[in-house]
């Protein structure tokens, strides 16, 4: 079967864009349309619904495109279904940060009308990120992305908190991008190549396996990926940038760019550097351990609802890991329905928060003492969210699924990651200590007196809420259709392991049992 | 009855009816009822009349529904009855299969029997938040029928999790004093030995991966399906040893066996009376439930090495004279009766590491009374706490004049628990030791000294809160049973006192599985090669 498009051939790349540039069109033109008009409630409030409208667009553009079965030639960019399931989550993601906003910029009473069109061009660096077959496209796509969000972590400029918060991020975030930078230029040293597969056959054909420059060059890589997923040790940035960010734009943050840092992670690990599998596993074994480890660990001692949810969101980035320390497709359909997860369980969990915020006040869990009593469905609702984020059966849904994929992905690797598996159990009841702490408090805690009174949900708040919790537990209860769209998203990834894995290094189980 | 039943199919939908009709019942008591103000006490306003009696119509529904079981259920029959299969999750091999063997039979009606009590039993203890309190109930019950019924291991371990959650709010909303500290306790202790049991179940799932036809292509997918594990998976001997380590801490817990109970006093005390009930009379069966239906039986190998078997027989007999000496210092009556359940699980875990027969069967008949009689004693402490707000020993005495009723009762269902001959006690506990005795005699020898020491405890606490001198003024007006109350001890005491002159219905019914489960682990571990697996040569 010939490819659908010859990427080599301008038109045809351009056609293989469809939806990346949509977005980008649409965004610019909201963004003329932003500026044209004086700043004011409503206008903000009809730009986010454009927005919203735009957003579901390139949903749907993508959707389309992914049912065409398209196929391109080796290029810069990969047309296969990885990218589209990466899309629609990202978009998801993207819906819910834009309807959170609308109401959360009403709430603190900003009404520049920009910050939707911001988050839709970090969004179409997402985009781009999860196409990126070349290590060009995937520096573009990081900056695309990281920009646009430096900017809309520092945009509430009256907070302290959020000034800091942003500072931290754009030096933390520049600093990363260097390491990333680095990293491409000594691999581009080592084979003289930035696509993903012309990578994957030089260092083939060359022998260049044990190249000090390429195993330096892909350190670095992992260095900078690692800051962008906020895994330990390079999580330190994450707790105050999320803290100080504007809520809709920390959910964003915390689900929809890990997203889409994770989707390059995954496929320039995985298309470029199969072979080296033996070299960087264990460095990606040793890094999601310690995120398990200290993400949870630090978590239990938040009483900070945003920062709690940062340590979570450091802690599920380890567990994202393992699916990629797995090495495997499974692994890669694991994270890919992990994502998805994540990113319903977060939106949800800060949709609750944006109801319970009061100015620019940091939400505690003392402020959600006895929510029950006054407001019970939404003490349900982030009851949902937090086992969802758990990892809890049944009244946490898909958070369970997810977990389950993970281990399922991690257990049938040709060189099975047991102990990757054990950790990740362990840590997931070390983090019941936060998650249920919070459903305690709301459930167990009576009512302070002094606490002051939780106004009505807003339209779109309350959309996200009931959209994520919904799809959370319908999931959770019929995940098959799930399943399999996270199934055939994996990428093409050649039979890695079966040379990675090297009898010295993972000896396979003994000889008898083996099928 | 039987005929009847076959002719309408019963055997085909009954259990997934049995799951989906408290589902049901919360889905009505959550939308009907009104909204109550912040610390209203519903009972006296009026507004626990719907939820409670909407909960009671579904417990009493769902337990006539599955009374059809006891008839249904063909005793000489050695397969999985009343199966129910449906498909899942394809793609990872999952299916929602349904089925009951003896042992499951007897536990399915005693849950359905007890969770009727335990609804009755809460009409007039619970009074805040009472639409969420029986909503929680019927979705606990749920949970636990599932784990009985479940021949898909995914499906086990969903149920398995499904029933930790109401349980945590039970304790955790309407319990004591340190409920929130109990009922964390309880969560967190249940899960980490649950969570290392999904680890386990994976790999015994990706142990029996086979290719199927799906979606149009053979793939190879896992299966978690019970009887695929036992016949096809493949495990190396190290990896059945860890693998039965995951599983015997998950239900270990749960039992729970003599270092793991720590949390069984707190959670049993700080819960409401009908949490008590549940915890002690379904809950802990849980545990054993899984040594008998998982544990043992996928990894034989493990659990008959001698080392292994004189390890947990050791932890069982401990368990025994250690609850039962603890029981005998407790001030507190809810106490010692939390602890008197350390005592007689552990000789649940002796009869089925003995593994003869008769010590299973013994053991099976213990797990039944001790539901019905744990679950009559803590009813008893809730009913007469309710009266007097203290569940302390030494605050009683001379009840036996003021509440005559209530003392007989207590008195009666105390022997049970004792093991008078005559009672239901007495027949497992004495089928235990004897089949045990074959296997070790040291340790049974040890362990029927507990049958002393519990005789001790519960007579003396007995003596101490009904025959001892009425000297305590506000003990002198404590209203007798009245006819709520009655009606919900009536039933337990009809089963205590049937058990114990007649258990040859419920015998028989259990009989071929207890066999069945003897015989399946003896071939198994007797095989040199070490495997799981039967198909390897």
């Amino acid at each position: 079967m010939t490819p659908t498009f010859n990427l080599a051939n301008p038109a045809q790349l351009t056609a293989a864009l469809i939806p990346d540039l949509i977005l980008i069109g649409g965004a610019m033109f909201l963004l003329l349309f932003a500026v044209w008009r004086r700043e004011s409630r409503e206008h903000q409030r009809t730009v986010g619904v454009l927005s919203i409208g735009l957003a579901l667009i390139t949903l749907t553009a993508v959707i389309i495109t992914m049912y065409q079965r398209n196929t391109a030639t080796d290029g810069p960019i990969a047309v296969d279904n990885f990218r589209w399931m990466m899309d629609v989550i990202i978009l998801l993601g993207t819906i819910g940060a834009l309807a959170l906003g609308i109401d959360d910029n009403d709430r603190v009473g900003t009404t520049t009308a920009e910050t939707h069109v911001l988050i839709l061009l970090a969004t179409s660096g997402m985009m781009l990120l999860a196409a990126a077959r070349d290590l060009m496209i995937v520096f573009l796509g990081i900056e695309l992305m990281s920009v646009a969000s430096y900017a809309l972590a520092g945009l509430n400029r009256r907070s302290e908190r959020s000034a800091e918060g942003a500072l931290k991020y754009f030096l933390l975030g520049a600093f990363s991008t260097a390491f990333l930078l680095y990293g491409i230029a000594l691999v581009y040293g080592a084979t003289g190549a930035t696509g993903l597969a012309v990578i994957h056959s030089r260092i083939a054909e060359h022998g260049l396996a044990s190249s000090p420059i390429l195993l330096i060059g892909i350190a670095m890589l992992l260095v900078g990926f690692g800051f962008k997923v906020s895994t330990v040790p390079f999580h330190m940035w994450a707790p105050d940038v999320y803290d100080g960010s504007p809520n809709p734009i920390t959910a964003y943050m915390a689900a929809t760019v890990k997203t889409a840092a994770f989707a390059a992670f995954l496929r320039v690990w995985l298309e470029a550097f199969p072979q080296e599998f033996g070299s960087w596993h264990r460095a990606v074994a040793g890094l999601a351990v310690a995120t398990m480890v200290i993400g949870n660990a630090i978590g239990l001692q938040q009483r900070n609802l945003k920062r709690l949810l940062a340590y979570s969101s450091i802690a599920h980035a380890g567990f994202i890991l393992v699916a990629i320390a797995a090495g495997t497709t499974q692994g890669a359909s694991a994270m890919l329905f992990y994502l998805l997860a994540y990113t319903l369980a977060t939106f949800g969990a800060f949709a609750v928060i944006i109801v319970l915020s009061r100015g620019d006040a940091p939400v505690t869990t003392d402020d959600l003492s006895g929510l029950w009593t006054v407001r019970p469905w939404l003490a349900v609702a982030m009851t949902v969210f937090m086992l969802a984020l758990m990892g809890f059966p049944v009244f946490g849904g898909a958070g369970f699924l997810a977990k389950w994929f993970v281990l399922k992905a991690a257990l049938q690797a040709p060189a099975p990651q047991t102990m990757l598996a054990v950790v990740l159990v362990l840590t997931t009841v070390i983090s019941a200590g936060y998650y249920l702490y919070v459903v305690m408090v709301m459930f167990m805690r009576p009512r302070r007196g002094d606490a002051a009174a939780i106004p009505e949900t807003p339209a779109w708040t309350r959309f996200v809420m009931v959209a994520c919790a919904g799809a959370i537990l319908i999931i959770g209860l019929a995940p098959d259709v799930a399943v399999q769209f996270a199934n055939v998203g994996a990428p093409k990834i050649e039979p890695i392991a079966a040379a990675a894995v090297s009898t010295e290094l993972y000896p396979s189980r003994p000889a008898p049992l083996v099928r | 009855m039987r005929a009847l039943l076959l002719q309408v199919g019963y055997g085909r939908w009954i259990l997934p009816v049995l799951l989906l009709l408290p589902l049901l019942g919360a889905a009505a008591i959550l939308l009907g009822g009104r909204r109550v103000a912040e610390g209203e006490d519903e009972v006296a306003s009026g507004a626990a009349s719907t939820p409670r009696r909407l909960a009671t119509l579904f417990f009493a529904l769902e337990f006539v529904l599955s009374l059809g079981l006891w008839w249904a259920f063909d005793p000489a029959f050695a397969e999985w009855q009343q199966v129910f299969d449906a498909r899942w999750i394809p793609t990872w091999g999952v299916r929602f299969t349904l089925g009951l063997d003896g042992i499951a039979l007897m536990m399915v009606l005693l849950t359905t029997f007890i969770m009727l009590l335990a609804s009755i039993g809460s009409w007039t203890s619970i009074r805040r938040k009472t639409r969420a309190y029986y909503a929680l109930l019927l979705v606990l019950t749920t949970g636990m029928l599932g784990v009985f019924m479940s021949l898909d291991l995914f499906l086990f371990y969903f149920m398995w999790e499904a029933m930790l959650i109401p349980m945590y709010f039970i304790v955790g909303i309407w319990g004591g004093e340190r409920r929130i500290y109990a009922s964390l306790k309880f969560f967190i202790y249940t899960m980490i030995g649950s969570l290392l049991m999904l680890v386990g179940i994976v790999y015994l799932g990706l142990a029996a991966e086979h290719a199927v036809q799906l979606h149009g292509r053979m793939q190879v997918v896992p299966d978690f399906s019970y009887d695929a594990i036992m016949s096809t998976a493949r495990i190396s001997t190290t990896a059945a040893y860890w693998l039965f380590g995951a599983f015997f801490l998950a239900f270990a817990v749960k039992v729970p066996m003599f270092p793991f109970h720590t949390w069984l006093p707190d959670a049993h005390v700080e819960a409401p009376t009908a949490g008590s009930v549940v915890l002690a009379s379904i809950m802990l069966k849980l545990g054993t439930f899984g040594f008998l239906r998982l544990a043992v039986p996928l990894f034989p190998t493990a659990a008959m090495n001698p080392t292994v078997r004189n390890i947990v027989l050791s932890l069982a007999v401990i368990g025994i004279v250690y609850g039962a000496l603890v029981s005998l210092v407790q001030p507190d009556f809810k106490k010692l009766v939390a602890y008197s359940s350390v005592s007689h699980l552990g000789f649940v875990m002796l009869g089925i590491f003995a593994l003869t027969v008769q010590s299973v069967q013994g053991a099976l008949m213990v797990m039944i009374n001790h539901g019905l009689s744990t679950g009559a004693l803590f009813f008893l402490i809730g009913m007469i706490y309710e009266r007097r707000h203290t569940r302390m020993i030494e605050a009683y005495g001379g009840l036996a004049r003021v509440v005559p009723l209530f003392a007989a009762i207590l008195t009666f269902v105390s022997l049970s628990s004792i093991g008078v001959p005559g009672t239901n006690g007495f027949i497992g506990e004495f089928l235990v030791l004897i089949g045990a005795f074959k296997t070790s005699p040291i340790l049974t020898l040890v362990a029927t000294t507990s049958v002393i020491i519990a005789a001790a405890y519960l007579l003396w606490a007995i003596q101490r809160i009904l025959f001892n001198p009425l000297d305590k003024p506000e003990n002198e007006h404590v209203p007798d049973l009245n006819r709520r109350e009655l009606a919900l001890l009536a039933p337990l005491l009809a089963g205590i006192i049937w058990m114990g002159v007649y258990p040859a219905p419920v015998l028989r019914r259990m009989q071929t599985a207890a066999e069945q489960f003897v015989r399946t682990v003896e071939t198994r571990s007797a095989k040199t090669t070490a495997s799981v697996g039967e198909g390897r040569e």
